[in-house]
């Protein structure tokens, strides 16, 4: 395809019930080696709202989250150039600890990836390197708390000693999730976190994400758009590494204004 | 529009457009016979309106069954859920044309008396226009056409003054001979109908207009209001 950033359909308004900015992405590049896989992509992410990225494979969704903390720092042949604003601090800026980016900016994976240790101290770890609990009591307090909002805690409270990786492939997500919100971050980056579960647990996870987006920014990848459509309210259409359109949800599943939108969301082409 | 990768989904979504113009036509014939059966005084063909009813409203049924299956089965988005829903306001609608058709039909055996050329020349008349609107409607749906759409809503004043004019002359003539009361009222009733036929055909072409572009067909009020503002936003 030629030249798409001229036909770009990028809506950037809030409604009323998302907060205010919280990611701003400018001019985004990403390229492994000499292939380019992310495009001049410009976009705003709001607080307290979830935003679905979605498009075929390869189209460089998941490329695009990861540079919001700095995940493509971790493989040699990836670069990123343009800004990525958080709260007015471009994420890329040497003075910025990536380490600290990532407490900020938490990650949950396609495949649950509980660590081989207790449920609880799946939950502990990250309480513990940041130095968040000034005693043991103040740490089941952070473990309880994160449990809760994953709705998990009913489930597991009487065997916190147990091994993570003994729990189901959907309690296992939940537990990824609140081993995320553990640290008190402020953006939660989930890469297609319901790919590997059925449909019950997936149903799980999603009124998790409701209940979880009064509280965090949150973004999404989805291969699934029915998925994406549930849980979020805004939604951008990524093809080829081009941002193709970004609007809110309910514009771009009923009536989107770009044809390659129209197409894929269709079933018209993968 | 392209084909489905699942080519099953668009040859279900063909049979249902196929479905609804099968409708529409079914409806059409309604209403010309319904009328023809009036001015002709053939009680033979207003029979057949009202047994083709039943019908019109089976195809419906079907088409509601169509339509949840496809929404439960293949979950449409954008201009696929526009088509499905509509197709779901297009098939009552369209049932409801049927109604109206077999009620002029039914209406038609009790004016086998009268003999007012003027009146049965304006049923006539009439029903060749509102039919006619039904038919451009169910075309610019076939096409996916907004603009023909647009002009059928457009045109519903044409057939409200079409309606008032004969309203005027049968209250004319039903003052000059109240014995022939009985007879001519139902002159009135199958005007009315005529003039809620084209409402309906305005609202399937809205429907139409609604598919193609995702928008609803705006009032004249609301249209005055908007373009007032952007002649206010040109001049200041």
């Amino acid at each position: 395809m030629a030249d798409t950033s001229s036909t770009e359909t990028v809506t950037n308004s809030l409604s009323a019930d998302m907060g205010d900015i919280k990611i701003d992405c400018r001019n985004v590049n990403v390229y492994y080696g000499d292939k380019q896989a992310i495009f001049d992509v410009t976009m705003t992410i709001p607080d307290k709202a979830v935003s679905a990225l979605i498009g075929p494979s390869g189209c460089g969704k998941s490329t695009f989250l990861r540079c919001m903390n700095r995940m493509n720092d971790t493989i040699d042949i990836a670069r990123v150039d343009g800004q990525i604003f958080m709260e007015g601090a471009d994420i890329n800026d040497p003075s910025i600890d990536p380490v600290l980016l990532r407490s900020r900016v938490g990650m949950v994976f396609q495949k649950p990836n509980p660590f081989p240790k207790s449920i609880y101290d799946n939950i502990a770890y990250g309480a513990r390197i940041h130095g968040l609990a000034a005693d043991s009591s103040e740490l089941d307090e952070i473990v309880e708390t994160s449990l809760r909002r994953a709705g998990l805690w009913d489930e597991v409270k009487d065997r916190l000693s147990s091994p993570g990786t003994g729990l189901s492939g959907g309690q296992q997500q939940r537990l990824c999730i609140a081993r995320a919100i553990a640290v008190s971050p402020e953006v939660i980056l989930m890469d297609e976190p319901c790919s590997a579960l059925d449909p019950i647990a997936t149903s799980r996870i999603e009124e998790l994400i409701d209940e979880l987006r009064e509280r965090f920014c949150i973004v999404i990848v989805n291969q699934s758009m029915q998925q994406a459509a549930r849980v979020s309210q805004r939604t951008a259409f990524f093809h080829l590494g081009n941002l193709i359109e970004l609007g809110d949800t309910e514009t771009i599943f009923t009536n989107p204004a770009d044809k390659r939108t129209q197409d894929y969301i269709t079933g018209r082409f993968g | 529009m392209e084909q489905h990768i699942v080519s099953a989904f668009t040859d279900e979504l063909e049979q249902l457009s196929a479905d609804l113009l099968g409708m529409g036509g079914l409806a059409e014939a309604m209403i010309r016979d319904a009328c023809r059966a009036v001015v002709t005084r053939d009680t033979a063909l207003a029979q057949t309106v009202i047994d083709r009813d039943a019908e019109l409203d089976a195809q419906e049924t079907e088409c509601e069954r169509e339509v949840i299956r496809l929404l439960a089965l293949r979950q449409p988005l954008a201009a696929d859920l526009r088509q499905v829903i509509g197709a779901i306001k297009l098939a009552n609608a369209i049932e409801r044309v049927g109604d109206l058709a077999k009620n002029i039909a039914k209406r038609s055996f009790a004016i086998t008396q009268e003999d007012n050329r003027a009146a049965l020349h304006g049923v006539e008349r009439m029903g060749q226009a509102v039919s006619r609107q039904l038919r451009i409607a169910l075309d610019a749906y076939a096409r996916g056409d907004a603009a023909t759409a647009m002009s059928v809503v457009e045109q519903d004043d044409d057939i409200d003054s079409h309606y008032n004019a004969l309203l005027r002359s049968m209250l004319v003539y039903m003052i000059e001979d109240p014995e022939q009361l009985d007879a001519r009222s139902n002159f009135l009733f199958i005007v009315k109908n005529l003039e809620r036929i084209g409402d309906h055909c305005s609202n399937i072409a809205k429907v139409v207009y609604f598919i193609a572009t995702g928008e609803p067909v705006l009032s004249k009020a609301e249209r005055r209001a908007i373009d007032a503002a952007q002649s206010k936003e040109i001049t200041s």
